[in-house]
């Protein structure tokens, strides 16, 4: 494994925890529209805590691909062909999802404004969901061929495993989610958002352990790298520990960098897993490995030089819009 | 049905229906930048309700364009396994870089332009939709040069042990030249879709004689833009149009409906009955001497047909691809999208004199010429016909290959997906856009509906909101 393959892994990585990290709020907020928010005006105001950000956030989603394409094609090409069915689901969620804030806004009827709305809520639920149980699947093993295709039945994708991975990344992200209407919002809305949150987070951390133990069982995370695996679990309990702090002592920004962090933590728990693997077949012989799976050194050196002097002059515009739009939303 | 149908059916049709908004999304992005340019600069109120105006409508099209963009990046992985692995090293680094660059510059300054009329200048907020506009060409350069790549490979070698395609040379993959003749026929394209929606609608405004003043205004910069970007498309397309003759003659040929060769001097077939079993023209209906000016600028020269170009594929590639290869492309198809794109640009700049003529200042011609209303607002569809025709040219024009004379489309598709998963995505895809398209042309028919009254009448000072009540609420 070269240098130039060993940093697009983590950059691949880096680009799925700012996606976690930002369109993780995104979901939760989505499904907040319907859960959470209670009248016309509450979803409104729902709706404009994100309404200016949550297209430039799923966009890291879409670099992440763009990456994973540039840099691993094998990676790219055997994860989305062998996940197809769930990444069909993923892009209607994120359809029905992407244009129905527009689309809602436009609406005459009552009725109109309620289908976006649950297009909204429902499209950011099924998406955390689908996600946290494709990620799971993939870490636990697929049935891949010598040539890198996976050839995989139902129970490959949904299995005890996969199913709590789908519900503790929805968790993650409708917390995340509250946290964010509690940072951005006022009045009864934040208050109720700080209300549900104190019980969900009890809830989060039976998910947490339930998890831990399926790792355990399900994936080779425990056998092959201990220290690492288990430090990162810890390193999740505690950071969901200092977000139900920061919820029963009212620190919203607390709740909110933990709740964000805890989401990265997931996602550095699998590539850590990962590692030196892509992608893991249930014969060990065929699992894709990083050395395997990239492209030459010509184009990883190319990206790295774009990736690297195009990156900071994103952010410092991305980190200004959110700066703009500090000021919480009224309901 | 095979994988293989099911699969390239998929993509002409999420391609097609993703490159309805792509276009659109450019060109209003445009045509809302002049607009509010126009406001900062003459600072008169009505150019900055234009910009709102037209910017809803630019919003609902940006978010369609979005959404249906993200099944293309994940359709290759998706259908196209094999031709990602062969191909990642050179596709992917525009893909990605079109995300890095493109994308984040494109959705963070549309959501400081939508959110962001009370918070700023109007000078800042003005060059928050230039931003915008050209984040959305920027992401045109970087896709189509991923295209190019997969009509002229350039700048490549293929690896003999993986014999996958390998990047030598960046810089020669994006000087190809055939993105240089591209971009700029679509760019000149997206403007034509832009301005000519806007016209159009504006003229479907003027029908109903409300704020006249304000759909007049909107009509005479759309159909100024509109003009320059005809001639743009028009003259860009003729230069291409002698590129494809040089480097892919199999596809000219198509378009003209050419089995054999021409002869000199040629003629241009307007209409021709053409056998694609039997590899013959029929019937045709000729312009003389008009191929000769479309090809060579000149009046005489022979263009070859595809009997000829052919066996000509056939002794270069044979050895590689084997006898079998069929290499005439789907020359009905291509010869009539051909005409489709000539005649609606020969339509556009007409139009849009007349339009320009009618509706000039201190005259009221354009009110009381309501055919010619009717006509520009049918115009508000033309451009997407001659945006797709084009797209079937350039697309089918490179079969049997999806990267030209290095992989064949058979050779691409994804070998585990089964044909229910691609017929279930199918259906589920047509369904999606059907819905979302009614949804599009019932909202842009209800923006119009209600008109710019909320935006003319609000005070000049009163905060404004993209989601805001506004218009739409009646309750």
């Amino acid at each position: 494994m070269s240098n130039l393959q060993f940093l697009w892994f983590i950059l691949i990585g880096v680009l799925f925890s700012g996606f976690f990290f930002l369109e993780g709020f995104d979901f939760g907020v989505g499904m907040s529209i319907k859960t959470l928010a209670q009248t016309r005006s509450e979803r409104d105001a729902v709706i404009h805590t994100i309404g200016p950000h949550w297209d430039a956030n799923e966009v890291w989603l879409i670099t992440a691909g763009g990456a994973m394409f540039a840099s691993f094609p094998m990676w790219y090409a055997s994860l989305f062909s062998g996940f197809y069915l769930i990444l069909l689901l993923i892009l209607v969620a994120l359809i029905m999802r992407g244009v129905s804030f527009e689309f809602r806004s436009r609406m005459e009827s009552e009725r109109g404004r309620n289908f976006w709305e649950w297009a909204a809520a429902l499209g950011s639920f099924f998406a955390a969901f689908l996600f946290g149980m494709l990620f799971t699947a993939m870490v636990k093993g697929m049935p891949i061929n010598a040539h890198g295709d996976i050839s995989a039945h139902f129970t490959d994708y949904v299995n005890l495993f996969s199913l709590v991975g789908g519900v503790a990344v929805t968790l993650l992200c409708y917390l995340h989610g509250l946290n964010f209407v509690r940072l951005k919002t006022t009045g009864a809305l934040r208050e109720r958002a700080l209300k549900w949150a104190k019980p969900l987070y009890w809830l989060l951390f039976a998910g947490e352990v339930l998890f831990a133990i399926l790792l355990f069982f399900s994936t080779d995370f425990f056998d092959k790298k201990p220290i690492s695996t288990l430090i990162i679990v810890v390193a999740l309990v505690l950071l969901t520990v200092l977000a139900t702090w920061g919820v029963y002592s009212n620190h919203e920004w607390l709740s909110f960098i933990s709740s964000g962090l805890s989401l990265i933590d997931v996602v550095i728990l699998l590539f850590n897993g990962l590692f030196p693997r892509v992608m893991v077949a249930n014969n060990a012989a065929n699992s894709i490995l990083i050395k395997n799976a990239s492209n030459s050194p010509y184009t990883l050196h190319l990206m790295t030089i774009i990736a690297l002097t195009t990156l900071p002059i994103m952010l410092i515009y991305f980190i200004w819009s959110y700066w703009v739009f500090y000021k919480r939303v009224a309901s | 049905m095979s994988i293989l149908s099911l699969a390239r059916f998929q993509f002409a049709m999420t391609t097609v229906f993703h490159f309805f908004f792509v276009p659109l999304s450019i060109g209003l992005a445009l045509v809302v930048a002049i607009m509010e340019t126009l406001y900062v600069i003459k600072k008169d109120q009505l150019y900055k309700h234009m910009a709102q105006f037209w910017g809803r409508i630019f919003l609902l099209s940006f978010a369609v364009g979005v959404v249906t963009g993200i099944i293309q990046e994940f359709q290759f992985g998706m259908n196209w396994s094999e031709y990602s692995r062969f191909m990642g090293d050179i596709f992917g680094a525009p893909l990605a870089i079109e995300a890095l660059v493109a994308f984040f510059m494109e959705s963070t300054f549309i959501g400081l332009w939508m959110f962001g009329w009370d918070r700023f200048s109007a000078g800042i907020h003005c060059a928050f939709i230039w931003l915008t506009s050209i984040g959305t060409m920027i992401s045109a350069m970087w896709i189509l040069a991923a295209n190019s790549f997969m009509q002229n490979p350039v700048g490549f070698m293929i690896n003999a042990k993986t014999g996958r395609a390998q990047m030598t040379s960046f810089a020669a993959v994006i000087k190809n030249p055939q993105l240089w003749y591209e971009l700029p026929h679509v760019l000149f394209g997206a403007f034509v879709t832009g301005s000519f929606v806007v016209a159009g609608m504006a003229a479907f405004g003027l029908l109903k004689k409300r704020n006249p003043e304000f759909f007049r205004k909107s009509l005479k910069v759309s159909l100024i833009i509109g003009l320059l970007a005809t001639i743009g498309v028009v003259g860009m397309g003729d230069v291409q149009t002698r590129y494809i003759i040089k480097e892919q003659p199999m596809k000219f040929a198509a378009t003209e409906g050419l089995y054999k060769d021409s002869g000199s001097p040629a003629a241009w077939a307007i209409v021709s009955g053409i056998d694609t079993k039997n590899h013959k023209t029929n019937w045709s209906i000729e312009m003389p001497y008009v191929l000769d000016i479309l090809s060579y600028h000149k009046l005489s020269g022979n263009v070859k047909g595809q009997n000829a170009i052919n066996k000509e594929l056939h002794a270069k590639y044979d050895k590689k691809f084997g006898k079998n290869m069929n290499y005439y492309v789907p020359t009905k198809t291509l010869f009539w999208s051909f005409r489709v794109m000539a005649i609606s640009g020969g339509l556009f700049a007409l139009i849009a004199i007349i339009g320009l003529f009618f509706n000039r200042a201190g005259s009221d011609l354009i009110m009381r010429q309501r055919w010619f209303l009717w006509v520009l607002g049918i115009c508000t569809f033309l451009p997407f016909a001659a945006n797709t025709a084009g797209w079937f040219i350039t697309e089918l024009g490179r079969y049997p290959w999806v990267v030209y004379g290095l992989l064949t489309i058979a050779d691409a598709v994804s070998p585990n997906v089964s044909v229910a998963s691609l017929l279930i995505s199918n259906i589920v895809y047509f369904c999606l856009f059907s819905g979302l398209g009614i949804v599009m042309i019932v909202l842009s028919k209800r923006v119009l509906h209600y008109g710019p009254d909320d935006l003319l009448q609000a005070k000049d000072d009163a905060p404004y909101d993209p989601y805001g009540k506004g218009a739409f609420d009646h309750e």
